[in-house]
């Protein structure tokens, strides 16, 4: 059950210009967060801009004992909203409200996973990638970014023992092209088992190309999607995307409330420039 | 202290509802709001069929505002009555639905259905949608459409009638009269202004259906403006809305003449408002030593001395 907390903002870390990590002091959230959940957060105290933005949980913050206290988000700055949260400072409190929507499921047992991130599509892989690791599945991040110095928090996987695999559209580092050149590489030279559970975030061109390839193994995918939303609760349709029903029809599916993960399988893409 | 209003044969616990469109079913909300503190939970907009909606993007932020161009997808008004309506009523829900139609035969058709079933306290003509090419708006801009189709569903239901008017006209006054005239036992407004945002890089709406309907905080003005214009023309009760988001933009509404009210965008932003905004209201009456809410009621006083 969501709840509507004046978060404190804890910290905040420049990444780069538009990139920062920002942690909220929120225990009553924290605690409940499942990886793939998502927080609607009140960028403004007024009117403008009026309404809240969505975030995926970066990292679940936790007090000496373990306890979870709070949540990071990762924000690119873009518009007005993620613009007054990167200028941020610790002390400052923003009401956010969740956690909100559908988590990722968890591999089946014996099951590798893979992760594919494109840009801040990373945010929802920490949490899972520690929620995998007490299954005690083998993780890799496919990680994929515009240029080097906008692959982030890489020295954040590499400690708890997932593998990094990273790809830049410039080449400056990692593998040269989009993150799912290498995927599609490494898929085909598998040999077949263990089976592979695919987990993708970031771009719908990103996402409907990893679908594609879990396609055509035969492999579980799901996405974690990040349309534009107006309330995170599912009063106001805003947030849909087009689903396949059991009668092979399509409708329109709530991104908050059935997703923001959906299985990849289910998903009718638009037709995104590639 | 009592806030209770009385719309037509209908009693509200409270002046306060959500908006159509604003708060799904209702049943989306029912872990963390209590439906039956809310006056009334007013529905999504339903027709007789489902609807699938507009493509995506269906909104848009503007300053103090949104613009939104759903398109009505909704379940169909059997669905609800059969998927919904029982939570609804499990929850202790004051249920008033928005119904819309294509055509006149539609509305009607819908309002029957929701008049055999159990747990409808009133319907809302929705008479006003700018999203969709042919019904909604066209009935709502039209004086003599207006009156052919309160008094086709005023004729097929016994519930309390409540046509949605749309302030996309220049009299909208003259709109509330017609409805009066056919038979409906309020009226309500205002619904969103049509509107559009363009992109300029792109040089595209920044909307699918290109343009869309402005609601929230930039509109209450106009809003307030068109509840007191409406007040001074009909004597059924009025449902104001439009961009509240506090207490005191309640009270604008009821002063200016309006009954009840109604939220919607602001609900986005804090769906748990309807709890604040009651406790700001009971705050002011006893501030002011009122008693009754609808005491409140259209008591504008106007320079010179004139009441509304
Ligand atoms: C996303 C959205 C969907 C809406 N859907 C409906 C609807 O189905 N039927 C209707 O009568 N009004 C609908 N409205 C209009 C609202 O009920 C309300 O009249 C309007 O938004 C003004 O109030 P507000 O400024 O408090 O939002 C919708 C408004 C929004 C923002």
């Amino acid at each position: 059950m969501p709840v509507d907390v004046d978060a404190e903002v804890l910290f905040s870390t420049r990444l780069s210009d538009d990139y920062a990590v920002i942690g909220f002091r929120a225990p009553a959230i924290a605690g409940a967060i499942r990886p793939g959940q998502f927080v609607m957060i009140r960028t403004a105290r007024g009117d403008v801009p009026l309404l809240r933005r969505p975030y995926s949980v970066f990292d679940r913050l936790r007090d000496a004992d373990g306890r979870p206290v709070g949540f990071s988000i990762f924000n690119k700055r873009v518009g007005t909203g993620s613009r007054l949260l990167s200028e941020a400072t610790p002390g400052a409190t923003f009401s956010c409200l969740g956690p909100l929507g559908r988590p990722f499921t968890l591999p089946r047992a014996g099951s590798e996973a893979w992760m594919v991130a494109g840009g801040t599509g990373l945010a929802p892989f920490a949490t899972l990638s520690e929620e995998l690791a007490a299954e005690g599945a083998r993780r890799r991040l496919f990680y994929g970014a515009r240029t080097g110095a906008e692959l982030f928090c890489v020295d954040r996987f590499e400690p708890i023992g997932v593998d990094m695999v990273l790809a830049t559209e410039d080449g400056t580092r990692g593998e040269t092209g989009r993150v799912t050149v290498p995927l599609a590489r490494e898929l085909a030279a598998r040999s077949g088992a263990p089976p592979v559970a695919l987990y993708a975030c970031g771009p719908e061109a990103m996402l409907q190309a990893v679908a594609a390839l879990a396609a055509r193994y035969g492999l579980t995918c799901e996405v974690a999607t990040e349309r534009r939303m107006g309330c995170g609760m599912g009063g106001c349709y805003s947030c849909v995307i087009a689903v396949r029903t059991p009668a092979g029809g399509t409708r329109f599916a709530r991104s908050c409330l059935e997703g923001p993960v959906f299985s990849a399988a289910d998903i009718v893409w638009d037709d995104v420039d590639r | 202290m009592d806030l209770s209003v009385r719309i037509g044969s209908l009693r509200l616990k409270t002046p306060i509802m959500s908006a159509s469109g604003c708060f799904g079913y209702g049943v989306e909300y029912a872990d963390v709001v209590d439906l039956s503190t809310l006056g009334a939970v007013v529905v999504k907009g339903l027709f007789l069929k489902e609807r699938a909606g507009h493509p995506p993007p269906r909104i848009v932020e503007t300053p103090a505002g949104m613009l939104n161009a759903i398109g009505l997808q909704g379940i169909g008004v059997h669905r609800f009555v059969r998927e919904k309506l029982p939570e609804l009523r499990a929850k202790g829900a004051t249920v008033i639905v928005n119904i819309c139609g294509t055509t006149i035969d539609e509305y009607v058709e819908v309002a029957r259905v929701l008049s055999e079933a159990e747990g409808v306290a009133a319907i809302e003509l929705n008479i006003s949608c700018p999203n969709i090419k042919e019904g909604g708006i066209t009935f709502g801009c039209h004086l003599g459409n207006t009156h052919d189709v309160v008094s086709a569903v005023r004729r097929a239901t016994p519930l309390p009638l409540i046509p949605k008017l749309t302030p996309n006209v220049t009299d909208v006054a003259s709109f509330a009269q017609a409805a009066e005239e056919a038979g409906a036992d309020a009226v309500s407004l205002v619904n969103t202004f049509l509107a559009m945002a363009i992109d300029v890089e792109t040089r595209r709406p920044r909307l699918s259906n290109g343009m869309g309907g402005l609601s929230g905080p930039a509109i209450r003005p106009i809003a307030v403006r068109m509840v007191y214009e409406c007040a001074r023309r009909v004597r059924i009760p009025i449902i104001g809305m439009g961009g509240i988001t506090s207490a005191a933009d309640v009270l604008e509404f009821l002063i200016a003449g309006a009954t009840a009210v109604q939220v919607g965008t602001a609900t986005f932003v804090d769906p748990f408002i309807f709890g604040k905004l009651e406790s700001g209201l009971r705050d002011y009456m006893s501030r002011h030593a009122i008693e009754r809410v609808a005491e409140l009621v259209g008591t504008l006083e106007m320079p010179g001395g004139t009441r509304r």
